[in-house]
């Protein structure tokens, strides 16, 4: 609207949104400040909010004792080699169906949509037999596929659109200047695609990091990734309040700084495009 | 060079023919429009020329040579694209050299040939810009310049004028025009715009649904319309059509006789009617003037400021040497 | 670009995909039913031959599965409602001109990207505590009893944690839904004699009753598979086990495999109906 708004007007928005938004932020941000407390001043009545001791030690307690590294490592390997892996197998996938669409291409693609909306819990048992017998429980290696395998629907489905947005002409004038078929996808569309297979990398890192059915099920110590080692202060000792929010802190860190940039590709990504 | 022959073409898409069997001979360093309405097939036509559609049967020869199953890559022709089509993240330099580049040149050899064309499409000073940040203008020479460093046997220009603005639109068609001129290479020029195919053309070929309707000159297409078709599609404004019997006292089923080789007088004539919408240019008059016995308005056009005005009451009178005759399937008739 | 080449390259180019999905799809899933016909105990002699439908019978008629039904049914509908209702208000919010609402925007969506196991840890701890969490201190303030969220009011705890977890997911697809409403529509309405609310009601909501469809549907299929959130706080326990977990704990925990196979079928299904509509809509969007 090109009218003026009125400043109260804006004021009013501003401030109802802004209280709303921290409503909604708290938790984290409570998270984050409990994290520089002592446990004995988490769980302080009154509860404090800015005021208290800062201290670092939980989070060097938490690297220290419960080898926290190894969890954080297992959830990069994981999520970075599920999208790999993912990348690698869904832009040929994706290239082929906006290139060189047959009529069953959008079958094709609906029915890869739709292996994703298969609820985990009905295929739990028999991918935990098939883990077992091929000595895949527990390891980075049988995560990361099947992550890949849950991811990839998406991964297609990101890069289709996303090719689907590059004009055919500029590919039809590559080939009229004399471009082979692997000259045109080296020259002319993967540089074209980039923004695009970066979006899709960046959505996917993040639903994969944050994956809890499968991580929680299929690993014990060896692989487990941030989200089982979470899960573990479920059941805990003694005063851990400050010690779960800073193991949380560090476990959100990454992904709240990543989702940041990728609001677009979430709504892109998890509509199946029925949303614009 | 540039010699090209389409032989008994067809084209289908799925079971819908698009382009029933179709013959032309287009000759070395001919300026050919292809004009039509939209959906006619021409743009269709200049894919299958270039190759980025196949014929569904037929054959395509260049320069002698079969070409119909050859990639468009080594056809030895130049597209320039509706909407250029340039690489968006290469500099102007660099979309210029490309079929250069995938031609094997070396670097030393690419620039020259770059900085000659640039030189002459007046890109110099543009080279290291990227197409995003260029005007539709200076967009459109980069993708001629892009198409005359391949040194092509034909240069294919689809609709390439439809998103400039309308001054534009006139300079470069002059451009194009002036190019032409001086590479003498046989250019293929598609449009909708029955004016830039006047003006640029050496032979107009007109398409309906897939058919040639008629090919010829513009003013052979002007003067001697094969049909109600390509009589009523050149010429702006449209020529008016009579039939009953209007028709009739010149022994045909339909008359065409375009605005302006109508004459107009307050006193006398052989058509009365009145005037409806006047449309006053100063340097031209258009009247859509209501004739007795007619349904649609008959257009007339005056040279100058001719003074009638809405209501006014006329009398037209046709140019009887400038009658043009259909039989009742539209074919003229001598 | 119709070629013969680029025809068979593409077939190439997409056989590692199709076959991928296709084995993750079929090869467990077939497994699974052959599992729902037998009778197979891991624990207590492995595989005990074939039983035809009476794990189906038997997983119905059990004293559990009703119970899960319903606490499903209450989970999803209740966060649908909560997301929705608030994320249409959201989004108007967030429509509206203010300043900072990029920082805004990413204040409200941040939880989305938070893993499940420390949103539910988080709220189960430091909110929800009866003894030391937020929401014991804040209720103590007011002279109140403060209450045993995840045991007497389990399901009002989930629904709480998951709502908080999807709201942002609601808010971003309705704002870029409602951002794509052509604002002269809207002065048009007003041009003739709309109030605000006749615009909401006649202009605003139909709008996004696309979007909100979308969302439903896509938060449906998500949210009958919850699984972490439960796991973490209850267990399962205090009237907070739904279908998914139902059937993890017949079969990872009471390793009951034929049973929990069954069940599996049976969420399978039910996804399946869901995702059906979801994509009809999708599959018409492709045409587009």
């Amino acid at each position: 609207m090109a009218r003026a708004v009125t400043t109260r007007r804006k004021t009013i928005n501003t401030l109802a949104a802004w209280a709303i938004g921290l409503l909604i932020f708290f938790p984290i941000l409570w998270t984050i400040l409990t994290s520089f407390k002592t446990e004995a001043q988490a769980i302080n009545d009154p509860p404090l909010f800015l005021f208290f001791d800062w201290t670092l030690e939980n989070y060097a307690v938490v690297q220290e004792r419960s080898d926290y590294m190894r969890y954080l490592w297992n959830s990069v390997i994981i999520a970075g080699g599920s999208t790999l892996l993912g990348i690698l197998i869904g832009v040929p996938a994706a290239w082929s169906m906006a290139f060189v669409p047959s009529k069953r291409t959008k079958d094709i693609l609906m029915w890869m949509l739709s292996t994703k909306m298969l609820p985990a819990v009905g295929v739990l048992y028999p991918i935990y037999l098939l883990f077992i017998e091929l000595g895949l429980l527990d390891t980075r290696v049988g995560l990361t596929l099947v992550l890949m395998l849950i991811n990839l629907p998406i991964i297609i489905w990101m890069l289709y659109t996303y090719f689907k947005e590059i004009p055919g002409e500029i590919l039809e004038a590559a080939r009229m200047d004399g471009a082979t078929l692997k000259e045109e996808i080296l020259y002319i569309l993967t540089p074209m695609a980039i923004p695009g297979i970066a979006s899709t990398v960046l959505l996917n890192i993040i639903l994969a990091w944050n994956e809890a059915f499968w991580t929680l099920n299929l690993t014990a110590a060896k692989a487990a990734p941030l989200t089982a080692f979470i899960a573990s202060y479920s059941s805990p000792e003694g005063l851990f309040y400050a010690k779960l929010s800073a193991a949380s802190t560090m476990a959100i860190a990454p992904i709240l700084i990543l989702g940041w940039f990728s609001q677009k590709q979430l709504v892109r990504g998890l509509t199946f495009g029925a949303v614009k | 060079m540039g010699q090209i022959t389409l032989n008994q073409i067809t084209k289908s898409f799925g079971d819908v023919q698009v382009i029933p069997p179709l013959d032309l001979q287009i000759d070395d360093g001919e300026f050919v429009v292809f004009v039509g309405p939209s959906g006619c097939g021409k743009s269709t036509l200049l894919r299958l020329i270039a190759g980025l559609e196949d014929v569904t049967s037929g054959e395509i020869d260049i320069d002698g040579r079969d070409a119909t199953e050859v990639p468009p890559a080594k056809r030895g022709l130049a597209m320039v694209f509706q909407s250029y089509a340039l690489y968006p993240h290469m500099s102007v330099r660099k979309n210029i050299a490309f079929p250069l580049r995938m031609a094997g040149l070396d670097k030393a050899a690419r620039n020259a040939k770059v900085d000659a064309a640039a030189k002459v499409l007046n890109l110099t000073d543009y080279l290291d810009r990227r197409p995003g940040q260029l005007s539709g203008g200076q967009r459109q020479r980069v993708a001629i310049g892009r198409a005359i460093v391949r040194e092509p046997a034909a240069f294919l220009f689809d609709e390439p004028l439809s998103n400039l603005d309308a001054a534009l639109r006139v300079n470069m068609r002059l451009e194009i025009s002036e190019l032409h001129q001086s590479l003498k290479t046989t250019m293929i020029y598609v449009t909708h715009d029955q004016v830039e195919a006047m003006t640029m053309a050496d032979k107009i070929v007109v398409l309906q649904a897939g058919v040639i309707e008629q090919v010829g000159s513009p003013l052979e297409l002007y003067h001697t319309p094969r049909n109600r078709f390509v009589a009523g599609f050149i010429g702006s404004p449209k020529m008016n059509f009579m039939m009953g019997a209007f028709a009739a006292e010149f022994d045909a089923a339909t008359i065409g006789i375009r605005p302006e080789h109508i004459s107009v007088s307050r006193s006398e004539g052989k058509w009365s009617g009145r005037v409806g919408v006047s449309e006053h240019l100063g340097s031209d008059t258009f009247l859509y003037v209501e004739v007795d016995g007619l349904s649609d308005p008959v257009t007339v056009r005056s040279t100058g400021e001719v003074g009638f005005r809405h209501g006014d009451t006329v009398y037209l009178t046709p140019d009887a040497g400038k009658i043009h005759r259909f039989n009742n399937q539209g074919l003229r008739i001598a | 670009m119709a070629t013969q080449h680029s025809r068979s390259a593409a077939r190439i180019m997409m056989a590692p995909a199709v076959f991928l999905l296709l084995g993750w799809m079929l090869i467990p899933l077939t497994m699974t039913l052959v599992f729902s016909f037998k009778k197979y105990l891991p624990l207590r002699g492995g595989d005990l031959g074939w039983v035809g439908f009476d794990n189906y019978v038997r997983f119905v008629s059990s004293s559990a599965f009703w119970p899960s039904v319903q606490t499903t049914l209450v989970i999803v509908g209740g966060v649908l409602v909560i997301t929705i209702v608030l994320g249409v208000l959201l989004s108007i919010l967030l429509d509206q001109p203010m300043w900072g609402q990029g920082i805004v925007r990413i204040l409200v969506i941040a939880p989305f990207f938070v893993m499940p196991t420390v949103s539910a840890l988080v709220w189960k701890n430091m909110f929800m505590d009866p003894v030391n969490g937020l929401f014991a201190h804040l209720w103590q303030a007011f002279g109140a009893q403060p209450i045993e969220w995840l045991s007497d009011a389990s399901l009002l705890s989930i629904i709480i944690i998951v709502s908080w977890q999807w709201l942002p997911f609601a808010t971003l697809i309705l704002l870029t839904a409602i951002q794509s409403l052509d604002s002269e529509q809207l002065e048009a309405a007003e041009m003739d004699g709309a109030p605000p609310l006749a615009r909401f009601g006649f202009i605003i909501l139909p709008h996004l009753s696309r979007a909100i469809t979308i969302v439903i549907l896509i938060q449906t299929i998500f949210l009958l598979a919850i699984f972490a959130e439960i796991f973490v706080t209850t267990g399962g326990a205090f009237g907070t086990r739904t279908l998914t977990y139902l059937i993890f704990q017949r079969v990872l925990e009471s390793q009951n495999v034929g049973l929990g196979s069954a069940g599996g079928v049976y969420a399978i299904i039910l996804a399946n109906i869901v995702a059906i509509f979801l994509m009809r809509i999708v599959g018409k969007n492709l045409d587009a």
